[in-house]
């Protein structure tokens, strides 16, 4: 098997976002998952949200570690720049990326074997840095590239479909998240693109770590009878906490909110979310209290989602590094080296 | 007959001082404040710092030798020992040469330490003077260390100016600490001079050899190759002893690339949390477009390995600093070794192979770094430069760092905005130019320029593969590409002007001691060629060194001959015609060691007129050479 080119035919009324780019603009390869794989559906919300938001494709960068979430990258913005790292260390692969030019807009793509397991050390660290970046985790409960063995977010109780029941509590990367101080932290469900759209469009604009947690079950190893993530279960116990709405800064709010139904909360950039409370008593700029929510409904068996917690403005990698704002991958080498003056200063205390 | 003579007898501007002290109690300032104050004298220095990987507490060691000839390596000898160290004296005592000198502080009685009646034993009742001038506990402990460095200034006869002109300028800006050290330097001083009749027989006197020469440690020489390089990223996992390669490389940063309006940065300095992260960093930005590194020791290299793996098959640059100390395993933390050869060379599972730089000394460390970017730009791979603590940590004489403003980094094959324009189709792995190295492209300049970057197997288009052909072309243009880097990597330094059949070699560090060696061999009558290593892939001149000589001595600091093994596997080289001398304990390796190696081996005992057929070929009754006759 090699690249595999998705047949081009576009259709003249097909629709065109602010660049005149078609969606078909912002595809990438062939999928090559299994069909009906949660994760498929999670790329073509990726498309959809680029799209609309008109990123210029050239200044998206992709980036995973290993799974079969992480081969995604290749399947959205194929005009965009992709990174498949080594298992779980994506992260440091997009600080380092994002260190040598804060321009672009990262999109990481992990599964929960790669964030939760392997790569848990790295996926901290990210998150204390607060690096400015989307980063989804593509959660099935199973490593679905070497075949279906737990992961460590599968549920107490939860069936292998080889019938092994899991005994280990999970680790929950919102929770992880909401402890390590991130400003926005979302969970969400690959079967609902209503939701997932404006969640993504909403972490490409927050400036610093957006966390996405999307529930994406694994047809083939994790989508039976017994299982806590799949496509049934996902579905019977899934709880939409708050609804966000994007509004990009340079498009007006066309719908109408009544006060006290709907917050709307300006964002860095000028853009606005507009959170839409729907359980009783849930509040998504209090950490603590999302936090104690969130544990309640999991004890209960069931999945809260939505953008669970959003500060708006805070320092992100760049301002805890004091960087200038000229990408240091573009910083002329003029301003880099102290030339040979410089040097014989330097060397003053050597002599 | 003496079977193992010093090279040289000690006399003046050519002995060794060793002080013993306590870790934790301040006496580096001491230290370096009596080898500044003799290489400014103009006479060159060696100076050698043992300390235990500890904070407070444990012995510690701090080595000058004076020699006049200025080499550069340890002498494996004590003429002076200051003995402040309780808990140590007796080794201490039983290391100084016959003929040498014992100074202690005399405020307790030490019967035991007249045990040896074949040195000169001078005591001064250092605590005693400092506790009758000075309050406070921790102001006491540190002002007797800059005591001894008064009563070593009269025995050796130091220029006092010169001290005070030091002192100002480290104290220059808080003034009671320079009467203070100044005050304690003086009790030291005039005591000595009252009591004991100064100079002594080994002593300093000006010279003139020091001119156009500074002292520095070899991470600082790399952090400032770092700045020249125009490197931008920086990540780290502290180790030792890579810590102050990092350090030195943030402080001369603050000092040159801060705007003085916003105060804004034009560097990132990242601790990452652990090496895995600090490669991966490295490799992220250096992917995205920034010369990035990272520096580190072995332990921090045995967890990089994926990621150069990954570096090296999908092609991004990267440049690594192994400040290489004792292992295995955690080792000996803060004692030097040469034992990262093999972990380097082929770091990584797979068929991977690594360009490595093996600098000698700080100098090189200079530049050897603003050439490992180049290389990595150039060739788009890991280049890891292989120090290690004797080089890192100690200060070394070497010669003034130049700098040519003409210089702009290689930056390598990548394609710009324009370029793409004109181009139909970029290709990431296509061999465009038949050298092996193909053309990148930077995130965000071009939509053309986009690409996918994986360590799973792909096509020379860029593409996933698992396709047998399409996988082999890849591999093997890769392998195309290590060619290429022999022709650019730095070439061996050799010296055949011995014109012997025998040569030795060595890498790194070994460099100064396998030089004095040769000058002590050749007062033997014995002569041999040298090769010093700089580069892996190993250039054609190290082939054909290798082929000229019947037999190579490999000198290097491990015990299982990682270099020996690296010239066996990578040259054509006969094994057996390769003898290794192997120094391995943590300390750095001295002339000494190897003169006698290279006499036992070729079968005769120094000064021996009975010599094997062997050693009166090297002394220069000419064998014809392999190819000659
Ligand atoms: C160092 C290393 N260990 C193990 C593997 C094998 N491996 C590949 S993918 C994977 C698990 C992926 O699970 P997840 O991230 O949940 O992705 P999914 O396939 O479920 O989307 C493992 C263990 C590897 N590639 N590298
Ligand atoms: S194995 Fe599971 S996770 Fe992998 S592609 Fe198939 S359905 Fe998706
Ligand atoms: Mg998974």
């Amino acid at each position: 098997m090699t690249f595999i080119p998705k047949p081009r035919i576009d259709h003249p009324n097909l629709p065109r976002n602010a660049l005149g780019l078609t969606r078909r603009d912002y595809e990438g390869a062939l999928s090559t998952l299994c069909a009906g794989c949660g994760h498929d559906s999670i790329t073509a919300a990726i498309v959809e949200a680029c799209w609309d938001l008109a990123l210029r494709p050239e200044t998206v960068v992709k980036l995973s570690g290993i799974g079969c979430s992480s081969k995604t990258t290749a399947y959205f913005v194929s005009r965009g720049h992709g990174f498949n790292a080594v298992h779980g260390r994506m992260p440091s692969i997009a600080t380092g990326a994002n260190a040598a030019n804060r321009h672009l807009h990262y999109i990481g793509v992990s599964g929960d074997g790669d964030t939760l397991s392997i790569g848990l050390g790295q996926f901290c660290h990210a998150i204390r840095r607060n690096l400015n970046m989307l980063y989804i985790i593509e959660n099935n409960g199973v490593y679905g590239l070497t075949k279906g063995q737990f992961s460590a977010s599968a549920d107490v109780g939860s069936k292998a479909k080889k019938g092994e029941t899991n005994l280990q509590p999970p680790i929950d990367p919102v929770l992880l998240a909401l402890t390590l101080g991130a400003s926005f932290v979302a969970r969400s469900f690959s079967g609902d693109k209503r939701q997932l759209v404006p969640l993504i469009q909403a972490g490409l604009r927050h400036k610093g770590f957006a966390l996405i947690d999307v529930l994406s079950p694994c047809v083939t190893f994790n989508d039976h009878e017994g299982s806590t993530k799949s496509y049934a279960y996902t579905r019977e116990h899934y709880e939409v906490a708050v609804h966000a709405d994007f509004i990009p800064a340079e498009r007006e709010i066309a719908v109408e909110y009544s006060a006290g139904e709907a917050l709307p909360v300006t964002m860095h950039d000028g853009s606005r979310i507009v959170l839409r409370k729907l359980a009783e008593d849930y509040d998504p700029t209090d950490r603590i209290a999302a936090m104690a929510a969130i544990q309640e409904h999991m004890r209960a068996g069931e999945y809260l989602t939505g953008l669970l917690y959003f500060e708006p403005s805070n320092r992100e990698f760049h301002d805890i590094c004091g960087t200038t704002d000229v990408p240091l991958n573009s910083v002329p080498y003029e301003q880099l080296s102290p030339g040979k003056a410089g040097l014989e200063k330097l060397l003053a205390r050597y002599r | 007959m003496n079977v193992s003579p010093p090279a040289t007898s000690p006399g003046i501007n050519d002995f060794v001082i060793k002080i013993a002290t306590v870790n934790g109690t301040g006496s580096a300032s001491a230290n370096a404040l009596l080898m500044k104050a003799i290489f400014r004298s103009g006479v060159p220095v060696v100076g050698k710092n043992y300390f235990p990987s500890n904070i407070q507490g444990l012995p510690t060691w701090y080595e000058i030798r004076v020699t006049r000839d200025g080499y550069a390596a340890r002498s494996g000898t004590v003429d002076i020992m200051v003995a402040m160290n309780v808990e140590t004296y007796a080794r201490d005592v039983a290391e100084v040469a016959p003929g040498g000198y014992l100074i202690y502080d005399s405020t307790w009685p030490r019967p035991a330490l007249l045990s040896r009646n074949d040195l000169t034993v001078i005591g001064v009742p250092l605590a005693r003077l400092v506790n009758e001038s000075f309050e406070g506990v921790r102001t006491r402990i540190l002002m007797k260390n800059i005591c001894y460095a008064g009563v070593l200034a009269a025995l050796l006869d130091l220029d006092v100016e010169c001290v005070r002109q030091l002192l100002a300028e480290t104290y220059g800006r808080r003034p009671a600490l320079l009467d203070s050290n100044m005050k304690a330097f003086a009790l030291g001083y005039d005591y000595t001079r009252q009591h004991f009749s100064c100079p002594l027989p080994l002593h300093v006197e000006k010279m003139d050899a020091t001119r156009g020469r500074i002292m520095i440690d070899g991470n600082t020489a790399a952090a400032l190759g770092c700045l020249y390089a125009g490197a931008t990223v920086a990540a780290w996992y502290p180790i030792t002893p890579s810590t102050s390669l990092m350090d030195a490389f943030k402080s001369l940063c603050d000092r040159t690339r801060v705007d003085p309006q916003t105060g804004r940065r034009n560097f990132a300095f990242i601790q990452a949390e652990d090496e895995l992260a600090a490669i991966g960093i490295v490799i992220g930005a250096a992917w995205n477009g920034a010369r990035a590194f990272t520096a580190t020791s072995g332990p921090g290299v045995s967890l990089m390995t994926e990621f150069l793996g990954l570096a090296y098959y999908a092609e991004v640059p990267a440049v690594v600093f192994d400040i290489q100390r004792v292992g295995p395993s955690t080792g000996m933390p803060t004692r030097t070794q040469q034992g990262d050869i093999l972990a380097c060379a082929y770091a990584s599972h797979g068929d991977t192979r690594h360009v490595c730089l093996y600098p000698a000394n700080p100098e090189e460390c200079f530049y050897m770094a603003v050439q490992a970017f180049d290389l990595a730009d150039r060739l788009q791979t890991p280049v890891l430069v292989l120090s290690d603590l004797d080089i890192g940590m100690n200060d070394w004489m070497c010669r003034e760092l130049e700098w040519d403003d003409s210089y702009r980094p290689d930056r390598g094959k990548i394609l710009g905005p324009e370029e793409l324009d004109r181009i139909e189709k970029f290709y990431r792995y296509l061999d465009v130019d038949g050298d092996g190295i193909p053309y990148r492209t930077i995130p965000g300049v071009h939509p053309k320029g986009a690409y996918f970057t994986r360590g799973s197997g792909h096509t020379q288009y860029g593409a996933y593969t698992e396709d047998p052909v399409e996988y082999q072309i890849v591999a093997d243009r890769l392998l195309k590409k290590w060619d290429t880097a022999k022709r650019l990597v730095p070439r061996a330094i050799i010296d055949a002007t011995a014109d012997s059949d025998i040569g030795i070699v060595t890498i790194g560090s070994g460099d100064g001691a396998v030089r004095e060696a040769l000058d002590a061999l050749r007062r033997q009558g014995v002569r041999l060629d040298y090769m010093r290593v700089r580069a892996f892939p190993f250039s054609e001149d190290v082939e054909r060194f290798l082929a000229a000589h019947r037999l190579v001595f490999v000198v290097e600091q491990n015990r299982d001959a990682q270099f020996r093994t690296l010239l066996t596997l990578e040259t054509s080289v006969e094994k057996s015609k390769l003898r290794s001398i192997l120094h391995y304990n943590g300390l750095p390796i001295s002339s000494g060691f190897i003169v006698e190696s290279v006499l036992a081996e070729l079968g005769a005992p120094a000064g021996s007129r009975a010599a094997s057929p062997a050693l009166s070929a090297v002394r220069g009754d000419k064998v014809p050479k392999a190819g000659e006759g």
